[in-house]
């Protein structure tokens, strides 16, 4: 007997599995909603849910009155700029463990693992004092350099699994028929790797994105991103709902869209390739 | 074939991300290392001089270190056990067959992409305030007394917060190990008259294990760290001091270095022993 799926089971999983997830969603989808709301609809009581007159008012003020745009440009850089640069060295690194493995290897793997999991707070003080000694306090190119570092590991060995998926034969073959390890590299690696490179880019963007210990202490004025912007929203200006839904929006919804595209790499870069 | 040219190439290539990481492991550390034994205080005369194991044993002895420890354990624990069981229940769920599958798991994977710091002030100000708060007003509705969530149920509103983020990878992680789960045994299983019950228990749980035990281990080391949340909520006011938030106080707060840097050291070690069960499973998981 096969394992028959009456219709009535379907329509009761579908029911609970919609109730449960629409529950785990409500507070984005609310503080979407509060986005669009005048300030006394945002505060109403009863609360209004749909039924109100849309206004895009709060995007503007908050445009106007925090240039939101720096904010913005600050995170796309921070995460941007040190995704990149963290691509930029993970990619040989990665290379040359998937397909020269030497008895070293997964020591060095594993090595590089550990470091991620060193605490922020024990080398909070000495970071610091490094950043006032090399003038990168407060400066996108500081905090790029220490995103970059936090997140290496994770792109080192998300590569490392992909790049291992790569048969080895096609790459012999190409050195047999001579091409030199530029155009190996170049010709014949690059083309397979780039879904894997691609994910790897998406999934770290997003971590270096909402990343937010050394963001909320390395920053002050010039070089706070999103997380900071955000962060400065504490009372009072937390009590005007609506703009804090606004600013709350724009600094998520980028990233949301992005998460969506990258769920299924998430699994397989948080975990190292232990769960598949 | 690897030649040797190939690998003097490979460890070339290799260098770059080692050297990096020795250095960002050790300069910082060696640095927190060479403090924890110093009487520090950059406001308070500088550079007082060494101190031998001072530090550490002011650092446990005060006041504030073991509240700081069973905060923290209280944090972990709490969204351990409700991001694990919540995260199977609703692995399981999704599991089966519904209509618009890929919708809901894009519903429940949302809040893991919501920035902490955004997610602590939204439900600080717009759910949990007492007064505008969305709970005050449903409390209100239902004739009860609005409860001030982050004075009076602080942890349990923390642990809410931080669960509400971290549920979407626990279930994500565990969906992707109950669908290598292998059906026929468990027709097989049914068919020898299993119940719902037992069935969960003989397979599906061991099946999980591993997948479980992944997540509490990489959870652990991502929860003991949690910040945002707490300083953007309490700022460690009502009993929500983690042992982070203490050291955090201590270096950027009373800037007493020597204090902070030796609980600094405390917090690297007790991450380290987390971690090496961890690196234990991946590494056994190289060698497939």
């Amino acid at each position: 007997m096969a394992r028959g799926v009456t219709n009535n089971r379907k329509i009761i999983n579908t029911a609970a599995a919609w109730g449960i997830g629409l529950l785990i969603f409500f507070p984005i989808l609310w503080t979407i909603l509060t986005s669009f709301k005048t300030e006394a609809v945002a505060i109403a009581d009863p609360p209004v849910f749909l039924f109100f007159d849309w206004t895009l008012e709060n995007y503007s003020v908050v445009q106007e009155r925090s240039n939101y745009g720096r904010f913005l440009w600050n995170s796309i850089f921070i995460a941007g700029g040190s995704t990149l640069l963290g691509i930029l060295i993970a990619v040989p690194a990665a290379w040359s463990m998937a397909f020269v493995p030497s008895k070293r290897t997964k020591d060095i793997l594993l090595w590089m693992l550990s470091t991620k999991m060193l605490p922020a707070v024990g080398v909070l003080y000495p970071i610091y004092l490094l950043f006032i000694k090399f003038g990168l306090l407060d400066s996108i190119l500081g905090l790029t350099i220490v995103l970059m570092l936090i997140n290496l590991p994770i792109i080192v060995w998300m590569l490392y699994t992909y790049f291992r998926e790569i048969p080895g034969e096609i790459l012999e073959a190409a050195r047999m028929d001579g091409a030199s390890l530029k155009s190996e590299i170049l010709y014949v690696l690059t083309p397979m790797a780039v879904p894997g490179i691609a994910s790897t880019l998406l999934l770290n963007f997003i971590l270096a994105w909402n990343e937010a210990f050394w963001t909320l202490n390395l920053t002050a004025a010039k070089a706070a991103p999103l997380t900071a912007f955000i962060a400065s929203y504490s009372s009072p200006e937390g009590l005007f709902y609506a703009k804090l839904s606004a600013a709350s929006t724009m600094a998520i919804l980028p990233i949301l869209i992005l998460g969506w595209f990258s769920q299924k790499q998430l699994v397989r870069g948080l975990t190292f390739g232990a769960v598949k | 074939m690897a030649t040797q040219n190939s690998r003097s190439a490979a460890r070339l290539m290799l260098a770059p991300a080692v050297i990096l990481l020795l250095g960002w492991m050790l300069v910082p550390l060696t640095m927190t290392l060479w403090f924890s034994f110093r009487k520090y205080l950059p406001l308070r005369g500088g550079d007082l001089g060494w101190v031998g194991f001072d530090n550490y044993i002011r650092f446990v002895s005060s006041s504030s270190f073991w509240p700081s420890v069973q905060t923290t354990l209280i944090i972990v624990g709490g969204v351990l056990a409700i991001t694990v069981v919540f995260g199977i229940l609703l692995a399981l769920l999704l599991d089966q067959p519904m209509w618009g599958q890929g919708i809901v798991r894009i519903l429940v994977i949302a809040p893991f992409f919501v920035m902490p710091t955004v997610s602590a002030l939204v439900w600080k100000n717009i759910f949990m305030d007492p007064v505008n708060g969305l709970f005050a007003h449903l409390w209100k509705f239902f004739g009860a007394t609005p409860i001030e969530w982050l004075s009076q149920a602080s942890l349990q509103s923390i642990i809410m917060i931080v669960s509400w983020q971290w549920l979407p990878f626990a279930t994500l992680i565990l969906l992707t190990a109950v669908q290598s789960l292998d059906g026929d045994q468990l027709e097989a299983s049914e068919m020898d008259g299993a119940k719902p019950l037992q069935r969960f228990g003989f397979i599906i749980l061991p099946h999980l294990s591993r997948a479980i035990t992944i997540v509490v281990l990489i959870q652990t080391i991502f929860l003991l760290s949690i910040f945002a949340e707490i300083f953007v909520t309490t700022g460690g006011a009502f009993g929500t001091k983690t042992l982070t938030y203490l050291i955090f106080q201590r270096v950027l707060e009373s800037q007493n270095i020597g204090l902070g840097s030796a609980g600094g050291i405390y917090a690297v070690i007790l991450a380290n022993i987390v971690a090496i069960f961890l690196m234990r499973i991946v590494g056994k998981n190289l060698d497939a």
